[in-house]
């Protein structure tokens, strides 16, 4: 499925794999919370490993592996359940986390620049789905009244232009 | 010289108390007019699905009713300047039916607008800083206010400074926007609360703390609905610098554990209610606890340049005691009775609070006609620094009117219909839309309010009731508030025929605060007017001196007024 990273279409290195298929050798791959828990203990190296959370599960779940995760997919099985935009703010504000946050499910573009504010990477988007709204989104506001994650801490804590960035 | 001749070229709404947008609020109200625009196209286009759309519309306050579209538009904690009243007025006359509807949510509605149109009436809206952002939908809604603020004797602190902050700091908050419900503040900043803070989500009381700095008691998940929760309190002081934080430690736990498989489960009273308050209080802490402090410290430069838009007009030095008013009440007994009970003390001397009723008799409660909500702009022009509020009991407020004044006031409003002598007496009904509106509605609520305050019609004999609040819902879900009412009254439907119910000592305001009983079985539509008219008369014959209806009734309880009702049944 297309993977968007700052409006554009990039590619994919890690590849989904369920509860009950083989891990494919040398390449990174995305697990279920469940597999993730088979398998934490015994990794088998030379690769990164990304889990996916299911919006009930969450990211206190993976805490204590986070050290060993390269991506965590937060998933919104509606897009009107807002859960996953906790999630991402709770890796990075609470545990302090840089690897990469994607959303994936449902999704429609109004959320994305919401999304990128919480601090989420990268969205997985449905072919069909795919249409310049995307990119626009990203564009459709020039100004915030809250701090986003990737703020620099000093600025004061409401109304900012998003763009450049500074106080206003 | 310069001062002085400057003067008559300022606008009569220079001094009213209200936020004044700059450069970078209104780009941001052009772009989420734009942003709307563009959804509506892609609904229109099939990009977006309707179940897509609904939400997107909602946060935009587009509700779809039982016979048309509803457009709610936000009335920041219920405070207007007259220019944006002469807009709403023209909004109503353009696109609606040459009128509107004010809530109890301090907002105003338009029950008859077409889609098409929305989007330019947002942009109407727009020219005067105004729009309908998140007075729907699962968010962080308009956050509401003590309606008397700035202008109140016993006021402490000033709730709109925080009422503005939080207006701003939930705008398009990124992170909870899709939260599992609907999510209403409500904060007072006097040991009176007139903003129903108890039956909120959050609900703060702004106070002092013994060297004078300012901090908040607040109270989480209240609400009334289908299972009514008054709030508990969570904190006794959250000092200023820590509001946002503490409130972003609530709403972050609430996002993640409230309730997503049913709608009615889904609001933050029932996540209090089944997880314990003390339990869901102590992940509150945790998380506040952890959360970067200096991140969302609340800067007394912040709060010292929002403060700067709410600064007092510039009041007369004036006595306490008004004699041109002296000689009008003595002089004119209908002005009198007005005074007596559509009046509230001002801190400044020689002026009063004076309550414009949009509940005249038989008439719908908070409907404003475009003619009378101009003719409103004119008279706070002249009398109020231009200024009007909304209160959340469906009335509006001239703040800050000269005692000299208020007979002229007065008589402007008669001559609009405007001048009905009844703030919180019998006929002054809460009553939400209704089987008249509302597509979810089990029963007629505007039509029993007209009967009620029809069969009270006559002033003097509500005079001598006294206070007594009727709240009215067309069903459970209690927009009417019928919980909080003295008497509650709540339209069910009984194999296919609209019944009511009637609920007794319900209080919204804290710290009396309490949810309403019910009383027995419902009564058809002539019924309850009957009813209620039994109730008043139970009360009269039990009252003691200086005792209103909630007073007898916590006093004797529930059960002579019951059977009053129910003992020929
Ligand atoms: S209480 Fe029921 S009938 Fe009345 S407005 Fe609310 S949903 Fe509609």
């Amino acid at each position: 499925m297309p993977l968007l990273k700052n409006g554009t279409v990039v590619e994919d290195r890690f590849v989904a794999v369920t509860d009950d298929d083989p891990l494919p050798d040398g390449v990174d791959v995305l697990v279920p919370l469940e597999r993730w828990r088979t398998l934490h203990d015994a990794l088998p190296p030379g690769r990164r490993y990304g889990v996916r959370l299911k919006s009930h599960q969450l990211v206190g779940e993976i805490a204590p592996d986070l050290g060993t995760l390269a991506l965590v997919a937060l998933e919104l099985p509606k897009f009107r359940d807002g859960r996953a935009f906790s999630g991402a703010r709770e890796l990075r504000e609470r545990y302090h986390w840089q690897g990469e946050i994607r959303a994936v499910g449902h999704i429609i573009p109004d959320q994305y620049l919401m999304l990128t504010r919480v601090g989420v990477d990268t969205v997985e988007v449905p072919a069909e789905r795919l249409t310049d709204a995307w990119r626009r989104a990203l564009g459709e506001f020039s100004i915030a009244y809250q701090a986003a994650q990737d703020d620099a801490p000093t600025l004061s804590l409401l109304r900012r232009h998003l763009r450049a960035g500074e106080p206003s | 010289m310069t001062h002085i001749q400057s003067r008559p070229n300022l606008a009569p709404d220079a001094h009213a108390g209200a936020y004044r947008y700059d450069a970078f609020d209104k780009t941001f109200v052009r772009e989420r007019v734009a942003q709307f625009r563009g959804q509506v196209e892609r609904r229109l286009s099939g990009a977006l699905t309707e179940e897509e759309f609904k939400p997107l519309r909602l946060m935009n306050g587009v509700y779809l009713q039982l016979h048309a579209y509803m457009l709610r538009i936000a009335i920041p904690y219920g405070v207007l300047r007259s220019p944006q009243l002469r807009q709403l007025a023209m909004i109503g006359r353009r696109w609606d039916k040459g009128y509107g509807h004010f809530t109890t949510r301090q907002n105003i509605q338009f029950n008859w607008p077409a889609l098409k149109d929305i989007p330019d009436m947002l942009d109407a809206l727009a020219e005067v800083d105004m729009h309908a952002i998140q007075t729907s939908g699962n968010c962080i809604r308009n956050v509401t206010a003590d309606h008397y603020c700035g202008a109140a004797a016993d006021e402490i602190v000033d709730p709109r400074v925080y009422a503005e902050i939080l207006r701003q700091w939930s705008t398009l908050h990124p992170e909870f926007t899709f939260l599992p419900r609907k999510f209403k503040i409500a904060i007072s900043g006097s040991p009176q609360d007139r903003a129903a803070v108890q039956v909120h989500d959050i609900g703060l009381i702004a106070t002092r703390n013994r060297d004078g700095a300012v901090g908040f008691t607040v109270y989480v998940g209240g609400g009334q609905g289908r299972s009514p929760f008054l709030a508990v309190k969570a904190r006794d002081f959250v000092p200023e610098a820590e509001l946002i934080g503490y409130l972003e430690a609530v709403l972050r736990t609430y996002n993640q554990l409230g309730r997503r498989d049913n709608i009615y489960k889904a609001r933050i009273k029932v996540t209090v209610h089944e997880m314990g308050a003390e339990a869901f209080l102590n992940l509150v802490e945790e998380e506040y606890a952890r959360l970067p402090r200096d991140r969302f410290r609340l800067d007394p430069a912040i709060v010292a340049a929002i403060e700067s838009h709410f600064a007092p007009p510039p009041f007369e030095a004036l006595p306490a005691r008004s004699a041109a008013l002296e000689a009008a009440r003595a002089a004119d007994p209908a002005f009198a009775r007005w005074l007596r009970s559509n009046t509230h003390p001002h801190r400044q001397p020689g002026y009063a609070i004076a309550v414009v009723s949009l509940k005249p008799v038989g008439g719908i409660p908070g409907d404003a006609t475009s003619d009378q909500m101009e003719a409103l702009a004119d008279l706070a022009d002249r009398f109020s620094f231009g200024e009007v509020r909304v209160s959340h009991e469906q009335n509006l407020v001239l703040a800050h009117v000269r005692q000299d004044d208020l007979h002229a006031l007065w008589q402007g409003l008669e001559a609009e219909g405007l001048g009905t002598a009844n703030l919180n007496l019998v006929s002054d009904i809460i009553a939400c839309p209704g089987l008249d509106y509302c597509a979810l509605a089990n029963a007629r609520s505007i039509p029993i309010a007209q009967r009620i305050s029809e069969r009270f019609g006559d002033l003097d004999r509500q005079h001598e009731i006294g206070e007594l609040k009727i709240k009215i819902s067309g069903c459970i879900n209690a927009c009417g508030h019928h919980h909080v009412g003295h008497i509650g009254i709540l339209g069910v439907d009984k194999k296919g025929e609209e019944f009511f119910q009637i609920l007794l000592g319900g209080e919204s305001a804290s710290p009396a605060a309490a949810l309403g009983e019910i009383t027995g079985p419902g009564f058809s539509a002539d019924g309850v007017v009957d009813a209620v008219e039994t109730l008043v008369s139970t009360y009269l014959a039990l009252r003691r001196p200086g005792e209103r209806f909630i007073d007898t009734l916590n006093r004797t309880g529930h059960g002579p007024f019951k059977e009053s009702i129910h003992a020929a049944a």
